[in-house]
């Protein structure tokens, strides 16, 4: 297998902005490949790669970027927003590859026609934003960005915005609300942003890691992507590992690689696992059962799960699933953007329920009321934020409801002996 | 694009900028709104929240009415527009952090300093915050001071970085 075929061919951790040395590595084939091609010819090698995007849906790229509705200039905007818990993958590439996003980023735009692009990189990232900032510098000096580049004719350019500190902003749409200066509130698809996005214009919103994928897919050709991993869902993935793993990392595998043997490389679990959460705090959180489950976006669909963002956090039998529950909802009850009720006031509900339940306050019956507060957000929900607090929450309650039951009575009767 | 690509921040160690400087550098676009605000918040000596008085020359700047700046600043949990500790800590409880001993590093900071989350110590120089994930979970427990992400935290650790902040600010 090509070793190009992969990001982490392209980290460079001692001197990531050293544009020679990226070039050396292979960097800027792809751009080269792309400006001899029309737009609609970069948009077919995409598609045909069958590249999905990264940053959690798994939307197919080239159907997204052909998908821009003609006539007005459209934006391109880098989401560089990580914030699902366990997720540190684009931190990985932006550290250690910034050229290598902003290469996707030029070919992305050449694709749909766009000329100024943003990368929103979240407001905890200072570090990276600057260096981002620095690396658009150094590839304009380079032609590699700005105007005309490397003599085609075509121009690009990329500024670099941060973020303040919220979740929801992640969403694409709460993204573009966030860049026009807004409160971070998600905004109501359709209109998709390629129809109408930044400023009313067309915009395409891509993952850093899906951008990252781009040149590699142009330079090797869209057959050498589509031939690696699995048939619906091809090429590599980078998987954030933690939690109770003896090597947590950034793993790269081919799409559809078990879940055991992607542990296995991080040097397996650090005690007996108990419990595994994939796909950040809005995905399931699975007994080990789950060490069979194949890492791709329809496998994990059809296992009850999703594949989001491929954070992968494991942990062992010393994690008591009360305190687990409690982390969970606060995340959701911190984060609700309050922009809609049942979301506002459900995650408020589920928050006080586990939160008196990790502190032996709990009531068996929460554990239905819990569940039915997640039905109902499911359905009445405006944004997938408050939908998607069901999926960690129900599998938590069927997989180790057992558990958090014994805990409770176990505290009554502390308390009770004690009093 | 008519600016260069503008990357101010909260914490680029505190700025000794008068704010009406400061925006100079930031064209009328909203797009550089939330940067502004994370320089602003951190010009002037030991400073890390938005006064009254910088309120109102960011929303002459951009054209923007006060109320709906108001609403803009207080939907990101980064900004504050009531007075904070001189350093900020956010200490992350999100599950990576959680499971490999933040509990433990909250206690003890919490007891060191005297102060729960959400809180600033009465000499003004530390705002302890828990946060959620901090993208570094294979380093955990993570925290960030200010600007800075400090990783592989142990109890010896937290003790030795707040004890070297306040002999600095001593
Ligand atoms: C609540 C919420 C948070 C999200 N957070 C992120 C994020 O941090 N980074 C990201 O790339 N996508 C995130 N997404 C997905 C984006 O909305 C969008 O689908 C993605 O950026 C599209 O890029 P892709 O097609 O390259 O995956 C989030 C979605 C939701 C609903
Ligand atoms: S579901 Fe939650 S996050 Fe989404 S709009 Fe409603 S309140 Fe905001
Ligand atoms: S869980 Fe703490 S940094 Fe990710």
């Amino acid at each position: 297998m090509n070793e190009r075929s992969r990001i982490s061919h392209f980290a460079n951790s001692e001197a990531p902005l050293d544009i020679a040395r990226y070039i050396e590595s292979g960097g800027y084939v792809g751009l080269m490949a792309a400006l001899g091609k029309t737009s609609a010819e970069v948009i077919g090698v995409v598609k045909n790669s069958g590249l999905r995007g990264r940053g959690g849906a798994g939307f197919p790229t080239g159907l997204k970027w052909e998908s821009v509705a003609a006539g007005e200039q459209p934006y391109l905007v880098c989401n560089a927003d990580e914030g699902e818990p366990g997720t540190f993958k684009d931190r990985f590439i932006l550290e250690r590859a910034p050229y290598l996003v902003l290469e996707g980023m030029t070919i992305a735009a050449l694709a749909i026609g766009a000329r100024e692009g943003y990368i929103y990189v979240r407001g905890e990232y200072p570090e990276i934003a600057k260096m981002l900032a620095l690396a658009t510098e150094k590839a304009k000096a380079r032609g590699y960005l700005g105007n005309d580049i490397l003599s085609s004719g075509f121009s690009f350019d990329v500024a670099v915005r941060v973020g303040g500190g919220s979740y929801v902003v992640g969403d694409e749409t709460a993204l573009l609300n966030s860049l026009m200066g807004n409160r971070g509130y998600p905004m109501l698809k359709p209109p998709f942003p390629t129809e109408k996005g930044l400023w009313g214009k067309p915009t395409v919103v891509n993952n850093v890691e899906t951008l990252a994928y781009v040149p590699i897919i142009l330079g090797l050709g869209a057959q050498a992507f589509a031939s690696i991993g699995s048939v619906n869902c091809p090429g590599y993935k980078l998987f954030s590992l933690s939690g109770h793993v003896a090597n947590p990392g950034v793993y790269e595998f081919p799409m559809g690689t078990r879940l055991r043997d992607v542990l296995e490389k991080a040097g397996g679990v650090t005690g007996t696992l108990k419990a595994i959460q994939i796909g950040g705090t809005a995905g399931p959180i699975f007994g080990p059962a789950a060490l069979d489950y194949n890492l791709d976006f329809p496998s994990m669909q059809k296992a009850g799960g999703a594949l989001g963002s491929g954070a992968i956090v494991a942990m062992n039998t010393s994690v008591n699933m009360a305190h687990v529950l409690e982390v969970t909802m606060r995340f959701f009850a911190q984060e609700s953007c309050g922009q809609c009720f049942p979301c506002r006031y459900g995650t408020r509900q589920l928050d006080y329920m586990a939160h008196r339940i990790a502190l032996g306050l709990g009531k068996v019956e929460y554990l239905d009321l819990m569940r039915e507060t997640a039905t109902v957000m499911v359905g009445a929900s405006f944004c997938p934020f408050g939908q998607s607090v069901a999926l960690p929450l129900k599998s938590l309650l069927d997989e180790f409801g057992d558990e958090i039951v014994s805990f409770m009575t176990e505290q009554q009767y502390l308390k009770e002996v004690s009093e | 694009m008519e600016t260069a690509p503008k990357t101010a921040l909260e914490g680029k160690a505190p700025s000794p900028q008068q704010p009406e400087t400061i925006l100079q550098d930031y064209p009328d676009r909203r797009d550089t709104l939330l940067s502004a605000l994370h320089e602003i918040q951190r010009c002037g000596a030991r400073k890390s929240w938005i006064t009254d008085q910088e309120i109102s020359l960011v929303a002459q700047h951009y054209h923007i009415p006060l109320a709906e700046l108001d609403g803009v600043v207080s939907f990101y949990k980064m900004f504050a527009r009531e007075k904070r500790g001189s350093h900020i800590i956010r200490l992350c409880d999100s599950l990576s952090c959680r499971v490999r001993g933040s509990l433990d590093l909250y206690h003890h900071v919490r007891n060191k300093l005297g102060i729960s989350t959400g809180m600033t110590t009465q000499d003004g120089i530390f705002t302890l915050e828990i946060v959620n994930c901090l993208g570094a979970c294979d380093k955990s427990p993570n925290l960030m001071v200010d600007n800075t992400l400090i990783s592989g935290l142990t109890i010896d650790a937290v003790d030795a970085l707040l004890d070297g902040i306040l002999e600095a600010e001593q």
